[in-house]
């Protein structure tokens, strides 16, 4: 038992390296202005990857059924967008408000340069987590009593409130009322001048640790508790789980990490507006969750990436209208991209129901691999 | 056997939702680019524009402009050779979550440079995008100062919001000598809430302001309230999807207060909402019907011509302004193609900022931020009997 | 006191039209234990129906015959667009866990809105005229459409109706059988497919008669148009006690009046954020609603 989990640390551990190395690699190798596609979705797949798993904690692990992720990831957006615009742009972004209440950034108190911004960011972004948790810890207090579809309904309101709020007009010079956060430092911020590109990989980084604490957590006594809750709640209680005190631990924790993803997202689309994180973003984030597997890490991780890249990319082609010789083919035009693709999440949803790696975990697949040729081996002996 | 049931179930579903879309709908997508490859060189421009989305309608109508151009004009000179000038879309879809993937997109083509957007919050989004990959991109009426401040490589061709909320403001004093104003924008737009905002500053009289949720389709207990709360005017300067309703709303309730609009009223859809009704509507623009009697003419044949063309223009051959700028758009890029000497996106970036071209809409240049150098708007009223716009009157800032 | 007037009228004809949603709602959850979260995007597709119905009937009927035809249909249309829904994406899940039956619901809401995307090709339609309802009357001093006050009347005849159905009818009965317990009204003979399907019908088709009281007064169609007011009529339903039909009536009219009040007061950004507050405090006061009955979890 111990030697399985120790290996499969290692194989996790290492899949995560070569990845890192890979796309840093990538990203230096390839001409950056004509694989803008790649590394863009390369980046979208890290963030929505982050926030699927943070998803997963809470519906596939615990079995809390919340549809409030946007709400928590505007939290973490806006949180990280307010602590690191550059106090000189200040002005600028909150031309509305002549300026804003909030007149320090992050990575200009902590010196500046490039330490800053690192330093900056991070505790930018883990505090933009902390505010999320900490929304979600009072939330808790009155929704988690409620049972799985009321649940997720009260979430999804609660989402709708925290949007209106954000874009309430008195709380302008703060939150720059309905318009757009912008200026701050994004991925790209991390590219050295005529260096080094760093942004995927800092994007990777980032979205990995986060995911991989999340991981250590689930393989914890409380990712076990977690697990007990969600298979059968009174059995769970009777086994001497606090179930109150739990699901609060879980939906923070799901929510600080939504918190977080929400702030690489402002970095990666350069902005942070509240309209952008609708209903409709945390029905996307749940279909993620849904075809990778629910209860499955490495399967959301899949997901997002494949998601994204065929949402966004692959099947792009279908939006133009074709013509092969002078034959036009059928049906193609603006908006048939996303049909298929709700047609193909729908065959997903309807009958491969356990997705695509049900609860199974990647380096279980490995390592059964792995255990499979060695005893074949053994066999052939 | 369920199963299959189910999935052929599935898809009549799909197929009989497909077919009566299918119906009226068909080929309103976009219209077919430059003929291409008939041999030759081919530069392209990219399209970075909304099809579908809040600002669909108007983005179409921009791009019908950009295609009107490509048809009259499908080559140009660079450097002494002569190339086939070829569009290439991708549809941002009004959000700006999905404006930097388009971008990409855009970038991917390996286009020369990037006419667009509609809207400002898409041009903000994509607009690093296009900057990191050294592309220039030419807004065309993105009115939002937010857009080319800090970006080096966003130009524009239109004016500013606060440009137009001054002279809306200014025109509701003057004409109507109002006092006080209603105001009412989108939710969450920045483009609302900006020209709101110039407008509430440079109107002397109070300002009663509103905001209403995206997607709301009830406007009237807004139109209402204006009415109740003794407002001499309304100034709503919302997207077409939601003016369209409240012109018609407003028609229907018989409202007696002028409607101000800013250039996205400018549409032929809020015309034929207000024709046949008392509503008094007036909005700023960036083109008055009649500016260019070539280019209406020209527009027009076409559009009665190509079915395709005349649905995206929502059904009829009113000239929009966004259809003139887009116009207008197109032949800066060719200019700036020109000047470039070579479809090499460095250098037509460093081309820009020194160009000049008087367009159907007058007379373009970039100041240092990357900005239209304009000091005119136009106002222009909706004659509701003849269903057509016409000139009220000719404002400058001051 | 006019604009008073004016708001609580347009607040009454909204409830009126939540209320037609919110029937369909309640009724699928009363059995199914579902959120039928496409039901706002039928009520949106039923009126995309219409407005393509029209045009197409335009050029083979006579001008008189259109509308009349093009209600017809439309409502038919929609009434199987609803069985054929219910057949494809939620049948093959009924033994499945609930929260799969969700996301199902969830997919087929997203594949309607992306379906009207490409049909309109984004571009937000107009829905036609209906002769009668769309005239201008003036009640008390306030001008507003013949709509608004057939509204009401219309959901009180046909709630009347529906109650007569489900309190005195075979397929009533059977519908009360299968909300009250699903597995034993399976034992009983009923054919369990044939009432949900029933429920889905009737759902459907009073979304339809609600989409075109609604669209006529709010013309414009966009493929979001459904999603909001979808969510509204749920949370109605949720607020008069989920599974009670007359619950979902009051609900539905406490939430488009309090909907229109708010819009007219200066917190007008809080319309949607308070109907979602009052949605979190009657969940976590009273779980059952204003009307729902009480019902204990078997373990």
């Amino acid at each position: 038992m111990e030697k399985t989990n120790k290996k499969r640390l290692w194989i996790t551990l290492l899949c995560a390296g070569a990845l890192l190395i890979l796309v840093t690699l990538l990203e230096n190798v390839l001409d950056p202005s004509k694989n803008v596609m790649l590394f863009i979705s390369l980046k979208k797949g890290a963030v929505y990857a982050l926030v699927a798993v943070s998803m997963n904690l809470l519906n596939g692990f615990t079995g809390l059924f919340s549809l409030g992720q946007a709400g928590f990831m505007l939290l973490g957006a806006y949180t990280y967008a307010i602590l690191t615009i550059p106090a000189d742009q200040r002005d600028a972004v909150y031309y509305i408000y002549n300026g804003s209440a909030i007149n320090f950034s992050l990575p200009e108190l902590l010196g500046g340069g490039p330490v800053g911004l690192v330093l900056g960011v991070l505790l930018a972004l883990v505090l933009g987590g902390c505010v999320a948790a900490a929304v979600a810890w009072l939330i808790g207090l009155p929704v988690l009593r409620l049972k799985s579809d009321y649940l997720a309904i009260a979430t999804l309101g609660f989402g709708e409130i925290i949007r209106a709020v954000f874009q309430w007009d008195k709380l302008g010079p703060v939150t720059n009322g309905a318009n757009a956060l912008k200026n701050f430092p994004t991925f790209s911020s991390f590219n050295i001048q005529g260096g080094l590109r760093l942004s995927t990989c800092v994007a990777f980084l980032l979205a990995g640790i986060c995911i991989a604490v999340i991981l250590l957590l689930i393989n914890s006594t409380y990712g076990r508790a977690f697990k007990a809750i969600r298979d059968d709640e009174v059995a769970a209680e009777a086994m001497g789980i606090n179930l109150a005190r739990h699901k609060r631990l879980s939906f923070c924790i799901s929510s600080f990490f939504a918190g977080v993803g929400g702030g690489l997202f402002a970095m990666l689309v350069n902005q942070a507006q509240a309209k952008t994180f609708t209903t409709a973003m945390t029905y996307e984030i749940l279909l993620i969750v849904v075809i990778g597997g629910i209860g499955s890490v490495s399967g959301s991780c899949i997901a997002a990436f494949l998601y994204v890249a065929a949402s966004e990319w692959w099947l792009r082609f279908l939006d133009t209208e074709t013509y092969i010789g002078g034959f036009k083919v059928p049906l193609l035009r603006n908006g048939f991209r996303m049909v298929v693709f709700s047609v193909i999440i729908m065959i997903v949803v309807l009958f491969f129901r356990r997705g695509i790696m049900g609860d199974r975990e990647l380096p279980d697949l490995l390592a059964g691999l792995s255990g499979k040729t060695r005893r074949k081996e053994a066999a052939g002996k | 056997m369920k199963k299959l049931f189910s999935m052929m179930l599935a898809l009549v579903m799909v197929l009989s939702l497909a077919a009566c879309g299918g119906g009226s709908g068909s080929g309103s997508g976009d219209a077919v680019s430059g003929s291409g490859s008939s041999g030759g060189k081919t530069v392209r421009i990219g399209v970075f524009e909304p099809s579908t989305g809040d600002s669909g309608a108007g983005g179409k109508q921009e791009m019908l402009g950009m295609q009107y151009a490509n048809k009259e004009t499908p080559t140009v000179e660079i450097g002494g050779e002569t190339y086939n000038v070829e569009l290439v879309y991708a549809d941002n879809a009004s959000s700006a979550d999905k404006a930097p993937t388009a971008a990409a997109e855009l970038v991917g083509k390996d286009v020369s440079l990037v006419l667009g957007t509609y809207g400002s919050g898409c041009a903000i989004a994509g607009g690093p995008v296009f900057g990191e990959a050294g592309l220039a991109a030419i807004g065309v009426t993105c009115t939002n100062p937010g857009v080319t401040a800090g970006n080096d490589y966003y130009f524009r061709i239109c004016f500013l919001d606060p440009f137009q909320g001054t002279v809306l403001a200014n025109f509701a004093q003057e004409k109507f000598s109002a006092k006080k104003a209603y105001l009412l924008g989108e939710l969450g737009n920045d483009y609302d809430q900006g020209l709101l905002n110039y407008f509430e500053q440079a109107f002397d009289g109070t300002c009663v302001k509103d905001s209403f949720p995206t997607n709301t389709s009830d406007f009237s207990t807004y139109l209402n309230k204006a009415v109740a709360e003794g407002c001499e005017v309304i100034f709503c300067p919302v997207s077409i999807a939601y003016s369209t309703q409240i012109v018609k709303l407003a028609a229907s309730m018989n409202l007696e207060l002028p409607i101000l609009g800013s250039d996205t009223l400018d549409s032929n859809k809020v015309l034929s909402a207000a024709q046949g009704s008392n509503v008094q509507i007036y909005v700023s623009t960036f083109y008055q019907e009649g500016g260019s009697p070539e280019f209406d003419d020209g527009i027009k044949a076409w559009l009665n011509e190509d079915s395709t063309a005349m649905t995206n223009n929502g059904g009829d051959d009113t000239i929009a302004a966004v259809t003139a700028m887009g116009y207008d758009a197109y032949y800066v890029a060719l200019e700036a193609l020109k000047a470039a000497g070579s479809p090499d996106k460095a250098a037509v970036k460093a081309a820009l900022p020194s160009l000049s071209y008087t367009g159907v809409s007058g007379a373009i240049a970039f100041d240092d931020v990357g900005d239209a150098i304009r000091d005119t708007a136009y106002i222009k009223t909706a004659d509701n009997a003849a269903g057509a716009w016409t000139l009220e009157t000719v404002q400058t800032a001051k | 006191m006019q604009y008073a007037i004016s708001i609580l009228l347009s607040g009454i004809s909204l409830g009126g039209q939540y209320a037609l949603i919110a029937i369909g709602y309640t009724l699928v959850y009363g059995i199914l234990r579902l959120i039928n979260f496409a039901h706002g995007d039928v009520f949106m597709v039923a009126g995309l129906l219409m407005v393509y119905l029209t045009s197409f009937l335009g050029g083979i009927l006579p001008p008189a015959a259109v509308i009349p035809a093009g209600l017809l249909l439309a409502v038919v249309l929609t009434v199987v667009l609803g069985f054929v829904i219910e057949r494809a994406a939620y049948k093959p899940l009924r033994t499945a866990p609930r929260m799969s039956v969700m996301i199902s619901a969830i997919g087929v809401s997203y594949l309607l809105q992306n379906l009207a995307t490409y049909a309109t090709g984004g571009l937000p339609q107009m829905y036609p005229e209906v002769p009668g309802i769309s005239s201008t009357v003036t009640i008390l001093g306030v001008p507003t459409k013949v709509v608004t006050v057939v509204t009401p009347i219309l959901v009180v005849v046909l709630v009347a109706a529906l109650t007569q159905l489900i309190n005195h009818t075979k397929v009533g009965m059977a519908m009360r059988a299968a909300a009250k317990d699903f597995e034993t009204a399976q034992l009983m003979g009923i054919r369990i497919n044939a009432v949900i399907s029933a429920t889905f019908v009737i759902g459907s088709f009073l979304a339809a008669v609600g989409s075109v009281l609604y669209f006529t007064n709010y013309p414009s169609i966009v493929p979001l148009s459904g999603s909001l007011p979808g969510l509204r009529a749920f949370v109605a339903a949720v607020f008069g006690g989920i599974g009670s039909i007359p619950g979902a009536v009051v609900g539905a009219f406490i939430i488009g009046i309090s909907e229109s009040v708010i819009k007219g007061s200066s917190w007008s950004i809080f319309s949607d954020a308070f109907t979602f507050a009052l949605l979190i405090v009657i969940l976590v006061a009273k779980p059952t609603g204003l009307f729902g009955e009480k019902v204990t979890d078997k373990v």
